[in-house]
């Protein structure tokens, strides 16, 4: 089968690969019908997580049909059609019984502070991910969700990860009716969570990036203000500004480890990895933020240590609110919206590419080429049209 | 502040999951008590170990289920091994995993040319990409290289002239 094949920081490309097994009475085998590259494929792209092993396929956003079942799966049939959460959850442990499927502590040998993620290298428990013709799906029972009659698989690929993580970064913000929230990054999941802000009644959402074409679509799709942070010196000191001196009510860092805009973050954090990546969208988070303010970080950061201003943390009395979305969690809510009409994430799809040109596919999104938001992989079996 | 005086009529679902009685902050944890049971909930059946995983030392053993893709192998595996010696809370292990994770890079060209396939680096860097919709970047990328290898030459070129003078 087809399959993307990581070869090293920024090398990737297509190859033929074994089909996957079923290793576990609970697995199923589901070909892949859309996958998506997301921010946080960036960071093993770069070569930014530990333990990133070369040979293995990424991808942790695809939905499919279910091909072939282990001996214990009876919520799923084959030819179901389904969407897969991003994390790997047994249903089980002590986390995903009290809803936080995000940090499952049966899906992950190789590391405790994070549950199984497709395709999110060995720290991420070492599976192989769905930018691929067919994938190895865990847990069948638990996290796949079949898709509604009548649903856009583009909208259906986008709620393994982007909506409910956009919708969380919101929900963990604590929004109180007329609420000003700042969002950083106005990539996808930036995008969607300055959408998300409006439904927990904010009275005002502000996004913050440097890219132009990023922050015009986001003034459009979020309905909400937007602005470059490269056109004003001091982001704190504007922020602070924007909203009476006093700061936002709630800051979502939705940017993560490859930030720029300060250079001693980039020296340390992106060039010499002395430190998890750079922190300035966080830096600038906590000291934007109103004193009692909630900051709620979806932006991934690496294992080891970030430079933040803890200092300010404690003197402003700041809540800090962080995870990896629980994506089964969120499903039926989110599926309602979609469906009402409340949120419509196939917007945020620019390129439809084939599998085959994985290696430009990643290029495009990593480098922000041609007004990219959004990229969607179609494999040779899912049989798709491109446009 | 309950009320805001702005009109939100163009917003579908304004205010919809607004939840004023989980203020301060929306439950995302439906507890159970669950913690309190420790690690004794009732485990999912156990995988079958078919290839060498590499386990945290936080845990007691493996997870109920676990990926199998590129076992550890070669020097970046000896490293990885290593690595797995010490908890997630030690640089010993995460600074050899990134080590490995380079190390790798060279092991997997390696395989390549031993399978006789010439790996394509700018194929594998999307480079025609770049070329196609910002030819600007690519030069500068090129520039860029070129300058480092310039620089990395004449050092050479300076020391070696001054060892033999
Ligand atoms: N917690 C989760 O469950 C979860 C899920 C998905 C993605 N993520 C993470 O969310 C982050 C964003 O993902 P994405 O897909 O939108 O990625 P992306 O790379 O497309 O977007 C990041 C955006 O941040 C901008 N940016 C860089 N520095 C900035 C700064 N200092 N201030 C403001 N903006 C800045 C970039 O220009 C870019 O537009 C990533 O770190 C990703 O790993 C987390
Ligand atoms: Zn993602
Ligand atoms: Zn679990």
């Amino acid at each position: 089968m087809l399959a993307m094949n990581y070869r090293g920081p920024f090398r990737v490309r297509a190859d033929e690969k074994p089909y996957p097994k079923i290793e576990h009475p609970e697995d199923a085998i589901v070909r892949v019908t859309r996958s998506c590259i997301c921010g946080s494929d960036l960071h093993i792209y770069h070569g930014m997580v530990p333990d990133t092993r070369v040979g293995t396929t990424f991808g942790h956003e695809f939905i499919g049909v279910v091909e072939e079942i282990g001996s214990e799966v009876h919520k799923l049939k084959v030819g179901d059609h389904v969407i897969v959460p991003f994390n790997i959850s047994c249903g089980k442990c002590a986390f995903c019984k009290q809803e936080l499927y995000g940090n499952c502590h049966e899906s992950n040998s190789e590391a405790t502070a994070v549950g199984g993620i497709y395709g999110y290298s060995h720290t991420a428990g070492g599976y192989d991910g769905g930018q691929a013709e067919y994938v190895r799906v865990p847990y069948a029972n638990v996290g796949p969700t079949i898709i509604p009659p009548g649903m856009d698989l583009d909208d259906a690929v986008l709620l393994t990860d982007v909506v409910p993580t956009g919708y969380q970064a919101a929900e963990m913000g604590g929004i109180k009716t007329g609420d000003t929230v700042v969002v950083f990054g106005a990539g996808p999941i930036g995008i969607m969570a300055a959408k998300c802000c409006w439904l927990f009644g904010a009275g005002r959402v502000i996004i913050i990036d440097n890219v132009e074409y990023r922050l015009e679509f986001a003034k459009n799709y979020s309905q909400c203000e937007a602005y470059n942070f490269d056109e004003m010196g001091d982001p704190v000191q504007f922020l602070k500004e924007a909203t009476d001196w006093l700061g936002a009510d709630v800051c979502i860092d939705a940017v993560g480890c490859e930030a720029s805009g300060n250079a001693m973050q980039t020296i340390t954090g992106r060039k010499a990895m002395v430190q998890a990546g750079s922190a300035t969208a966080l830096h600038w988070a906590i000291n934007s933020v109103k004193k009692g303010g909630i900051v709620s970080i979806v932006g991934v950061y690496g294992p080891t240590d970030n430079l933040v201003p803890i200092g300010n943390v404690v003197n402003k009395g700041i809540t800090v609110r962080a995870n990896q979305a629980s994506v089964k969690r969120l499903l039926p809510r989110l599926i309602e919206h979609v469906q009402a009409g409340r949120l419509n994430p196939k917007g945020l799809i620019t390129h439809r590419i084939p599998l085959e040109d994985v290696a430009d596919a990643y290029r495009i999104f990593s480098d922000k080429l041609d007004n990219c938001i959004k990229t969607v992989l179609i494999p040779p079996t899912a049989k798709a049209q491109f446009s | 502040m309950k009320t805001v005086n702005k009109n939100f009529e163009h917003i579908k679902g304004w205010g919809i999951d607004n939840v004023p009685d989980d203020e301060p902050n929306y439950p995302m944890k439906h507890n159970t008590g669950a913690d309190h049971n420790r690690i004794h909930w009732n485990r999912p059946e156990l995988q079958e170990e078919t290839v060498e995983i590499l386990k945290s030392t936080e845990r007691p053993g493996n997870s109920a289920v676990f990926g199998t893709v590129a076992p550890p192998k070669g020097l970046s595996g000896i490293l990885r091994r290593y690595a797995y010696k010490h908890s997630e809370n030690k640089y010993r292990h995460w600074l050899p995993l990134l080590l490995a994770d380079r190390i790798d890079v060279l092991e997997g060209t390696l395989s390549d040319l031993m399978k006789g396939r010439v790996p394509n680096p700018i194929a594998e860097r999307g480079w025609g990409a770049i070329w196609k919709h910002k030819p600007s970047l690519l030069v500068r990328k090129i520039l860029v290289r070129l300058s480092v290898f310039a620089a990395i030459g004449t050092f050479f070129v300076y020391k070696a002239k001054k060892s033999n003078s």
